[in-house]
């Protein structure tokens, strides 16, 4: 299955990078009186409410899906292990200030902050990646904390005190990198995370503003014409899913191959 | 037992004020004026000024969040800025549909996802497990404003055996709950897998064997009801994600729950009703958690909380 996530994942980076540049289509070109036309064989995926294309719309979405995977996830990952370094590594008033502004956004489930965050700050792709960050970096946080808490108690980080290691030295070379294994997993499962949510936001009119293709957009448009087009709704659909199960198998697998416990598990 | 409750529901005091306190800001978050902002481009600076006033807007910071936490604590969520209606009568009127469809959710994950997380177990390495698990991993990926269409596509237009959108009777019902509770199935029968797994290698299990305990009986009676704890836990911890996903099915399906109202007031600028909806389903989601951290202390009596 980690073969099968890696395949999609590859795949779905390749159409949105060569995609849009292979397409004899233009996304925002639109043909009117064939509007809402089923898939054939000029137009594979058929064409929208206004005549674009759904697979060239599709594969420029996939450009959207991946900035906001690739950002979201790269500073909520880098934030959250320096605040858990931080809070692991220090302990005591720090940890607890951290700790509790983890605890309160914790509280609030799923994407609910960032539907809250998007609506205040306004529909816009730049505040959903700025809502997906703050609450994403929390769970890398703790990930990084619990780790931290454990590894600066080994011998060798105690060893590299003793010789006069400093605090940042010890936390980047020595003790940041024990977490490094369980950050990549959670990384790659928050990828899908990441794309999932962005999709969702879109969907709700919260994200991403037309004409900008976005799954989750194209989506929500689709549900006017769910019984009259279905095509609009099952194919940005099919492209969400499948990208999210291969980041879903990926880390399934990278997390399989990096936690022992887990192979046995497996074996058994 | 009863010092731990104590402790979880002091320690749950800063986190509450914290959330409330999150709440509140949203609306300081607003870019410029934010009753300009509720009102639009086109308000009038009267009635601009007039809704800040009403607001509280004009008040100094620290009074304008003493109001509103002194609200809070009366059930007071403030004025709907679009009927004028009490903000907590709103979400009263709107809080039976929520639970209704929470409820059909979970009962569709818990009633799907345990058996096929027994089935992935018993048959492990056979094309059952590989194709349950298969399955459920599509379902975690799967997003559910997807899944919802797709089902509406089929069993209302194509099959023509269920109502497309609204509620009122147990049809309607069916197709959100279905595409709300798919994705919490999904990560129930993983967890069901994995658990029994476990169990199953445990010696009393392969006692119960040796004494002649049927097979199914060894599965159902003493691995299940063991591994029942963590997959109860898991219940109550994915309450939120269920909570979330409401936001969207309710969209989807028309419903008129809470998700709907706060979808729909976010559309409206009616900030008041966004606050009141996202605290109250914060707040019902710590009330969960708090109460699976109980749960998991009166199901195993070997924990003991300290």
């Amino acid at each position: 299955m980690t073969w099968a996530g890696a395949v999609l994942v590859v795949g779905a980076a390749l159409a949105a990078v060569l995609g849009p540049y292979l397409m004899p289509f233009d996304p925002a070109s639109q043909e009117l009186a064939l509007r809402l036309t089923g898939p054939s064989t000029t137009h594979w995926f058929g064409l929208d409410e206004l005549g674009r294309d759904i697979l060239a719309r599709v594969l420029l979405g996939a450009r959207v899906s991946w900035i906001v995977g690739l950002i979201v996830v790269g500073v909520s990952s880098v934030v959250g292990a320096t605040m858990g370094s931080i809070a692991g590594y220090f302990g005591g008033r720090v940890d607890d200030v951290i700790s509790r502004a983890m605890d309160v956004l914790m509280a609030f489930p799923g994407l609910l902050l960032a539907i809250a965050l998007v609506a205040a700050l306004g529909p816009s792709l730049t505040n959903v990646v700025v809502a997906l960050t703050l609450i994403g970096w929390v769970s890398y946080a703790r990930l990084v904390r619990g780790q931290v808490l454990r590894a600066r108690e080994f011998e060798y980080v105690q060893a590299a005190r003793a010789l006069g290691a400093s605090t940042p030295r010890l936390l980047v070379r020595h003790i940041v990198p024990t977490a490094l294994p369980a950050l990549s997993v959670q990384a790659t499962l928050g990828m899908g995370g990441a794309i999932l949510a962005e999709a969702s936001l879109s969907f709700l009119g919260l994200g991403v503003q037309p004409p900008t293709p976005s799954w989750g957009t194209m989506l929500a448009y689709g549900r006017v014409h769910v019984l009259d087009a279905p095509h609009l709704t099952i194919f940005p659909g099919i492209a969400i899913a499948a990208l999210v199960l291969g980041f879903n198998f990926l880390g399934d697998g990278l997390r399989d191959a990096l936690d022992p416990s887990s192979q046995q598990r497996r074996a058994n | 037992m009863g010092s731990f409750l104590t402790r979880r529901l002091v320690l749950s005091v800063p986190v509450l004020l914290g959330v409330a306190t999150l709440v509140f800001s949203l609306i300081h978050m607003i870019p410029g004026d934010p009753a300009q902002a509720m009102l639009g481009e086109t308000a009038s600076a009267a009635d601009v000024a007039a809704l800040r006033s009403r607001l509280g807007l004009d008040r100094p910071l620290l009074e304008q969040y003493a109001a509103f936490l002194g609200g809070l604590a009366r059930g007071d969520l403030g004025t709907s800025l679009r009927t004028g209606e009490p903000v907590a009568q709103q979400i009263w009127q709107r809080a039976p549909a929520t639970v209704e469809l929470a409820a059909a959710a979970m009962v569709f994950a818990i009633g799907v996802a345990i058996p096929l997380g027994v089935l992935a177990a018993v048959w492990r390495g056979t094309a059952v497990d590989f194709a349950s698990m298969g399955l459920a991993l599509t379902g975690i990926s799967v997003p559910n404003f997807w899944l919802g269409p797709l089902l509406a596509i089929v069993f209302s237009v194509w099959l023509e055996w269920l109502p497309v959108s609204g509620r009122g009777t147990w049809g309607h019902l069916v197709l959100p709950a279905v595409s709300l509770g798919a994705g919490l199935a999904a990560i129930l029968a993983r967890m069901t897998r994995a658990t029994l797994l476990e169990e199953l290698r445990e010696p009393y299990v392969q006692a119960a064997r040796a004494r002649g305990a049927s097979a199914s009986r060894a599965v159902l009676r003493h691995a299940l009801r063991s591994g029942l704890i963590p997959i109860v836990t898991l219940i109550g911890l994915q309450f939120g994600t269920v909570l979330t996903g409401a936001v969207i099915t309710e969209t989807v399906f028309a419903w008129p729950g809470i998700g709907r109202l706060l979808i729909q007031s976010i559309g409206f600028r009616d900030y008041p009703v966004v606050q009141g909806c996202i605290l109250l389903i914060a707040v019902t989601y710590m009330a969960v958690n708090l109460i699976t951290d109980l749960a998991y202390g009166s199901l195993d009596p070997r924990i003991r909380y300290q």
